[in-house]
């Protein structure tokens, strides 16, 4: 578990909310903090995917935005290869680091930059980190990279707008590959397409994984496309971890009551007609979430000691699990 | 009798250079009390056969052809104010993004009760009576607390609700709902399809259920039309067309939706896309895409043909084509 070559330790993250000074001043307003990840730990192996699944406003697509650098943890950190990364994306090191990591944005049409030329795009980060210079290698690289996601070397004098949204899904991840990076955070990286391109976009994923050893952080909120990429599932709820499990016990005998919950919502194409208990209510406002376990107001099996106390993530039954009523075999 | 014909249907988009046409010999019907899932990849047009049969197409797209026919009366050449009395009387609609299908400046109450008595004759105290009774047949607890309450007071979850109980407001006999639940979260969408179907069996209303998401028909419909670039590629009883599907594309799609009950290492993928509407081929106009392509389909159209349980629009089902349509499935 500790020798995974991505390691969160507690990562937290907290905006501040609150209405503007005057506001506060004036009409007594409080200071408002949304805890959008909160203590969040996990380990990934190289050449392993984990995906996270939750719902909107959960926390996950935060948790991407700290693992890359684009946000600072207000609390707890990474290490990248043994390395504490939040330390050195701010030395000289960063630059180092960020060739080796590398994202994927949910939408096609807004993360690549409509007056570039598909060459611009994927060369920017072999420029960037001046990899190579503006001159025919570079050209052969960009190249190399399209043919690499299934493009064609011609179509790097094209803008984006010639594309259809899996082709720019597949632009994104030749740009993200562009530095050799060894860990890739995708965020949502389907879910703007369309099934049959879906399955394009995740075949090449798994393809380029096999044959570079790629370590995948995969997000997403629908659980079949994470049953068919990911080795270990780990499920948020209001911004920590419910559970981590690998893949096949998390689909087979999900612990948690939200887990089992997320696993019921999915309509079946097998089963057509099965009736099945949908879930009660709603996620609550991260703003002023529940006390104790966050997900006892939805909860069939929430007590008293629910509703008072926090349980811990820990290891039950083969798994972690963060759950009073599986730590007491209610359940 | 059915209760929703469409004949025929075409659509087009004039443009400067030339007519688009995005729906194109469009024909189904759909009988009293049931529901019709159409199913399809972005841009195929199944938005535009509803807005179409709701009388809400964006101009310049206008009916070019056809006929849409709701209990014997056509509906397509109304005009707009005549349009205005059928929408909401006798076709309720239900749209992906509940916040913009709601009026954010009007309480949900006040929305109910103008919308019920525009089309039923009832006093005020009565249409809020009513509205009430929606609200809780819809689910949202303390109906008669939440009606004075402004759309943006609710979750995305219960303003669908709202949004439904609007659609169910003067008890139409035909809700047309696209991507009702697209916008929502897993665990809402689940309670928003079984709402929907619940409260549609027991007042008898016919479902046109608009989405691109195959487990939700599958739980939901009676029968299923999968459109193609403009068309109708094949439409018959949901079972059927998602076991035994009949047209290679239907075949496609299902084989590349990722399966929660079975491990593969590799998803079937349709290589390609869809075609835009200015560049549709000569023949089929999946042929570019298809495995079983052959001479027949490059040249000439196909229109649903008989096919098992279904109807597809394949030469392979044509008695007189060369092709058998043996293993056909993905």
């Amino acid at each position: 578990m500790s020798s995974g070559l991505v390691q969160a330790n507690d990562l937290a993250k907290v905006f501040d909310v609150s209405p503007p000074w005057l506001n506060r001043v004036l009409e007594r307003k409080p200071r408002l903090l949304l805890h959008a990840v909160d203590g969040v730990s996990f380990s990934i192996e190289r050449g392993k995917t984990l995906a996270l699944v939750g719902e909107s406003g959960c926390g996950k697509s935060t948790v991407a935005r700290l693992l890359v650098g684009l946000y600072e943890p207000t609390r707890g950190g990474m290490h990248f290869d043994g390395q504490d990364a939040h330390a050195a994306f701010k030395s000289a090191e960063g630059r180092k680091l960020r060739r080796r990591i590398q994202m994927i944005f949910q939408d096609p049409y807004a993360s690549l930059n409509p007056r570039w030329l598909v060459e611009d795009i994927v060369g920017e980060p072999l420029r960037e980190h001046e990899i190579l210079k503006e001159g025919p290698a570079l050209k052969a690289r960009v190249g190399e990279l399209l043919q690499s996601v299934g493009l064609s070397p011609l179509d790097m004098v094209k803008y984006p707008h010639q594309f259809s949204g899996g082709q720019r899904q597949r632009i994104s991840i030749a740009r993200a590959l562009a530095t050799q990076p060894e860990f890739l955070v995708c965020d949502e990286p389907t879910s703007a397409l369309d099934v049959s391109v879906q399955a394009q976009v995740l075949n090449i994923m798994k393809d380029l994984q096999r044959e570079r050893g790629l370590t995948y952080l995969f997000i997403s909120h629908n659980l079949a496309v994470v049953r068919h990429v990911a080795d270990q599932v780990g499920v948020m709820y209001l911004g920590r971890l419910v559970e981590v499990a690998d893949k096949a016990k998390l689909f087979e005998a999900p612990q948690h009551p939200y887990t089992r919950m997320l696993l019921a919502a999915i309509p079946k194409m097998k089963h057509a007609g099965d009736a099945r208990t949908p879930v009660q209510g709603e996620v609550p406002n991260p703003l002023d979430p529940p006390t104790g376990c966050t997900f006892h107001p939805r909860c069939p099996h929430a007590n008293a000691r629910c509703k008072a106390e926090r349980p811990p993530l820990q290891m039950l039954r083969g798994v972690q699990v963060a759950c009073h009523a599986v730590e007491e075999g209610r359940i | 009798m059915s209760l929703l014909q469409v004949r025929n249907l075409v659509v087009e988009f004039p443009h400067r250079r030339g007519t688009l046409r995005a729906l194109d010999d469009i024909s189904f019907e759909i009988a009293p009390g049931e529901i019709l899932g159409v199913v399809g990849e972005s841009g195929a047009g199944k938005s535009l056969t509803g807005a179409a049969i709701i009388g809400l197409l964006e101009p310049p797209g206008r009916v070019a052809a056809g006929q849409i026919v709701l209990e014997g009366q056509r509906i397509d050449n109304l005009a707009h104010e005549a349009m205005r009395h059928i929408r909401g009387r006798k076709i309720g609609a239900i749209f992906q993004d509940p916040l913009t299908s709601l009026n954010p400046l009007y309480t949900i109450g006040r929305q109910l009760t103008e919308t019920i008595r525009t089309h039923l004759p009832v006093g005020e105290e009565e249409a809020r009576r009513r509205a009430i009774g929606l609200l809780q047949d819809t689910g949202i607890p303390g109906a008669a607390q939440r009606i004075d309450h402004y759309p943006h007071q609710f979750s995305g979850g219960m303003r669908q609700r709202v949004v439904i109980a609007l659609a169910l407001a003067a008890e139409p006999k035909l809700i047309v709902a696209d991507e009702p639940t697209t916008a929502l979260d897993v665990s809402i969408q689940a309670q928003i399809i079984m709402l929907l179907k619940r409260i549609c069996k027991e007042r008898g209303a016919a479902v046109m259920l608009i989405t691109h998401d195959m487990g939700v028909i599958a739980e939901t419909c009676d029968r299923v039309a999968v459109m193609y670039a403009g068309r109708i590629a094949e439409i018959g009883p949901v079972q059927e067309v998602i076991h035994q599907p009949a047209h290679p594309y239907t075949a496609g799609l299902m084989a590349a939706i990722p399966d929660m009950t079975m491990d593969r290492e590799r998803l079937n993928q349709i290589d390609g896309a869809m075609p835009r509407l200015n560049a549709i081929p000569r023949g089929c106009a999946y042929n570019p895409r298809c495995p079983r392509v052959f001479d027949r389909c490059l040249v000439e159209r196909p229109d649903l043909l008989n096919a098992g349980a279904t109807r597809a629009a394949c030469w392979l089902h044509d008695a007189h084509s060369t092709s058998s349509i043996d293993g056909i499935a993905a």
